[in-house]
């Protein structure tokens, strides 16, 4: 029993933590943009699928690893535009479309892959990006190892998570993004149009949930194969609402799951085989869920989330 | 001051017709403001007042005709040019984000969007110069959820000082205002207009156009049918123009009291998320009496409705039904009770919108003997009670299969009406009978209402509208933060001292 208190105090663990966040981190702050803006994006899993895949074929046909990171990005807010002309200016059930661009996303990359490389049996590799100590910081101790011998992937995770609050809560545009999620109505009588507002907030936030997808092919593995993204989608609409739609808070729950999630791993391999496995597959969502009632029970939904909005209206 | 005497005016509207499918809301309307003037533009609801002024702002486009701002022509279906032309609109739906700061929303949209950094304390300096100038006391760092309605109004308003407004449109301003309120609003239009801006404002309320404007624009049914210097008019023509016919009030006859039918002992209600629970009520309602509670909406009226309605049961006190004390109190026992319910929303609780006449005129009574037959529905029955509501109230309904959706409020409010009073209930609960009717169906109402007391029934009005409330009823209470006052007679208070005791002020 002595070990399992133990794993908490190794660095691989928290590495491993950290690592496992990051795609989640993407993920969440690209939902919260969405959620913010009052749309709510359930083509998350489907997006961070094609991201994955995206990312991954393009350093596979010989572009560089930063190039998948753009493609990728491309690629969500193409599904982004989808989902927004369906849901904002069409002011379609963002449920239906939400779930209907999951399903989309998802076959349609199954399908290019299977266009692309039909006569592969196992998953092609590339060479992912590597992890990079920052110099100085990763010397610290303790959270040196943890935080500052990551991918840059990771650091860029971080790094948005600063530049999603500052930009939610320091910029006018933030501010806009923030009231259209509120009351539309108050963006359209001060003059902005609440269309372009909602329809670049699902693109943007479209976006990063790509990158979350294809943080898994590009950094955390090195090739993509079906049904890699397990989920997390989903994961990160709970986290969401975990965070009370705050970038930092956001950032905290995703590292709580994560660190759940690595935990159950390593319980696993201690408890060998007595338990059925499952059962610590299960511990970080039903651990989530527990988070969840804890902390957000309280939470302040956007007001206007899931209404659509039509000029003129009234 | 004098129109002509300061040469563009500060709006010209030309010949503005909007249609919505075949029904002319605005049909070609014309008119000036000039500056510094203030324009009341009255009208029923439905005369066209807020299309009008949405036109003006760019929420709608007009399909005829033009607007000029100073002179120039304002490009329609553009909030954006609007405010740049330098006209500012407070909506009657407040266009505020709640869970954001008063700064937020007042900021929202007036730095260029790209920026880096929302520059906040240039723009608190700058609300709270405007704050000073015009006696407009706000909190710029608190939430908007957390303001009065007053005072989110004073931000609605700020937000067009924020961006220079030289033309001010307010949309019934006074609708969800105290007395007291209404007079600091009407100050600070005074002071607008002493810094040189026009303001046009909406309402229907004659008192309120008599005493703020300089001039009076009337519409009805989508056209200009008068217009009138505020100096040169009165109540009386400025109603005729309004209505199209002579108005006279109803006439209230002298009836007994009679005896105590309905009585509420120490009654409190359960707190909840939404509305003010009831604390510690007394309230008796006798045979033959109209029992008017005057409030400002959200202090406990709906509790008080739902009390009588058994949507809602005391957790202290108790409730009396003529002489016996009631333990079970539910809907269903409310209605076995012989109350007779008008809620206050006839859309969302008195009538189901997608369904017919008939069906909804016995929503209430369906188990009856009369409308159903070892558990199934007479139809026949069900539509002959129908008839004979649409023939005694005149309700204007092509037939009682019609969808209830498809009818004006004045005539689903007959209908509710004459479901309610049908069986000569004994207690009456009108709540905001003649809410959002026009003047006709406000005198139908209110004489329907008259009757029953006369027949003997006993009736508690809930209304917003002062006038009605003193038009009607025999004793008036208040009601404010949940505590009821004790009831006066009619004639006994003013109504500026109910206004005082409306804002939660003990009465003078």
């Amino acid at each position: 029993m002595m070990d399992a208190v133990e794993i908490l105090f190794t660095a691989s663990f928290w590495v491993a933590a950290i690592r496992i966040a990051s795609p989640l981190i993407f993920a969440t702050l690209g939902e919260l943009i969405c959620e913010r803006a009052g749309v709510l994006n359930l083509g998350i899993e489907g997006i961070m699928t094609a991201g994955a895949f995206a990312g991954w074929f393009t350093v596979y046909m010989g572009g560089d690893l930063w190039t998948g990171v753009l493609v990728a990005a491309l690629v969500g807010m193409a599904f982004g535009l989808l989902h927004s002309f369906l849901t904002v200016p069409l002011g379609l059930s963002q449920h239906v479309v939400g779930i209907g661009v999951t399903l989309l996303a998802t076959s349609l990359t199954y399908y290019v892959y299977r266009l692309a490389l039909p006569e592969v049996t196992s998953p092609p590799k590339i060479e992912p990006f590597q992890p990079w100590p920052v110099p100085g910081l990763s010397k610290l101790p303790v959270v040196g190892e943890a935080l500052f011998t990551q991918t840059p992937l990771t650091y860029l995770a971080f790094v948005l998570v600063i530049v999603v609050a500052w930009g939610l809560y320091r910029t006018p545009l933030g501010l806009a993004v923030r009231a259209v999620g509120e009351n539309p109505g108050a963006v359209e009588a001060q003059g902005i149009s609440v269309t372009a507002v909602r329809m670049g907030a699902v693109m943007a936030g479209s976006a990063l949930m790509a990158i979350g997808g294809a943080f898994l092919t590009m950094s955390a593995f090195n090739s993509f194969f079906f049904n890699m993204i397990n989920g997390r989608g989903w994961v990160c609409i709970a986290l969401v609402v975990f965070g009370s739609w705050r970038p930092g808070k956001a950032l905290l729950g995703a590292i709580l799951f994560a660190a759940f999630d690595a935990y159950q791993i390593r319980l696993q391999q201690l408890s060998g085989g007595v338990v059925p496995y499952q059962v610590f597959l299960m511990l970080p969502y039903a651990l989530s869920i527990l988070a969840l009632i804890v902390v957000a029970r309280r939470a302040t939904y956007p007001k206007a989330l899931m209404v659509p909005y039509q000029k003129g209206e009234r | 001051m004098d129109a002509q005497s300061s040469p563009p005016p500060a709006l010209r509207l030309s010949d503005i017709t909007k249609r919505f499918g075949s029904l002319t809301a605005n049909d070609a309307i014309s008119f000036e403001l000039g500056q510094g003037e203030v324009i009341a533009l009255l009208g029923e609801n439905g005369a066209g007042k807020t299309t009008l002024m949405n036109i003006l702002f760019g929420h709608y486009v007009a399909d005829e005709g033009s607007v000029e701002v100073f002179g120039k022509p304002l490009p329609p279906g553009d909030p954006k040019a609007a405010l740049a032309a330098g006209v500012g609109m407070v909506h009657q739906h407040f266009t505020l984000a709640d869970n954001m700061s008063v700064i937020d929303n007042i900021a929202l949209g007036t730095q260029p969007l790209l920026r880096l950094k929302l520059d906040r304390s240039a723009a608190r300096a700058k609300i709270d110069r405007l704050a000073q100038d015009f006696g407009l006391a706000v909190k710029a760092d608190a939430l908007v959820a957390d303001l009065s309605v007053g005072e989110r109004q004073r931000v609605e308003i700020l937000k067009a000082l924020y961006r220079d407004a030289r033309v001010l449109i307010l949309d019934e301003p006074t609708a969800v205002l105290t007395p007291t309120e209404t007079e600091a609003l009407f100050k600070t239009l005074k002071l607008l207009v002493a810094k040189g801006l026009s303001v046009i404002f909406i309402s229907h309320k004659l008192n309120e156009v008599m005493m703020a404007s300089d001039r009076v624009l009337v519409l009805r049914a989508g056209k200009l049918s008068g217009e009138r210097r505020t100096a040169e008019t009165n109540r009386h023509e400025l109603a005729a123009l309004m209505v199209g016919h002579e108005v006279t009030p109803p006439v209230v006859a002298k009836v007994e009291r009679g005896a105590l039918l309905y009585e509420l002992k120490g009654v409190s209600t359960a707190r909840r998320a939404h509305g003010t629970a009831l604390k510690d009520i007394e309230l008796a309602l006798h045979g033959g009496e109209i029992t008017g509670v005057a409030g400002v909406s959200g202090n406990g009226q709906a509790a008080l409705a739902g009390l009588l309605a058994g949507m809602e049961a005391p957790v202290s006190g108790t409730v009396w039904i003529k002489d016996a004390a009631v333990t079970a109190w539910s809907p269903l026992a409310a209605l076995n009770a012989g109350i007779a319910r008008v809620p206050e929303d006839r859309h969302r609780q008195g009538a189901i919108a997608d369904m017919s006449v008939s069906e909804n005129v016995i929503a209430e009574r369906y188990r009856d003997r009369r409308f159903s037959r070892a558990g199934l529905v007479d139809w026949t029955a069900a539509r002959a009670f129908a008839q004979s509501i649409i023939d005694d109230y005149e309700v204007k309904c092509p037939s009682p299969e019609a969808r209830i959706r498809l009818l004006s409020g004045g005539n689903m409010q007959k209908l509710i009406l004459g479901r309610a009073l049908d069986p000569n209930p004994s207690v009456i609960l009108a709540n905001q009978p003649s809410r959002g009717l026009d003047v006709g169906a406000v005198a139908y109402v209110h004489s329907r209402l008259l009757e029953a007391r006369s027949r003997g029934a006993a009736v508690l009005l809930i209304s917003e509208d002062l006038e009605e409330l003193l038009a009607l009823s025999d004793r008036i209470v208040v009601i404010s933060a949940g505590r009821l006052s004790k009831p006066s007679a009619r004639g006994e208070l003013s109504i500026s001292q109910i206004g005082a005791m409306m804002a939660g002020h003990e009465a003078a």
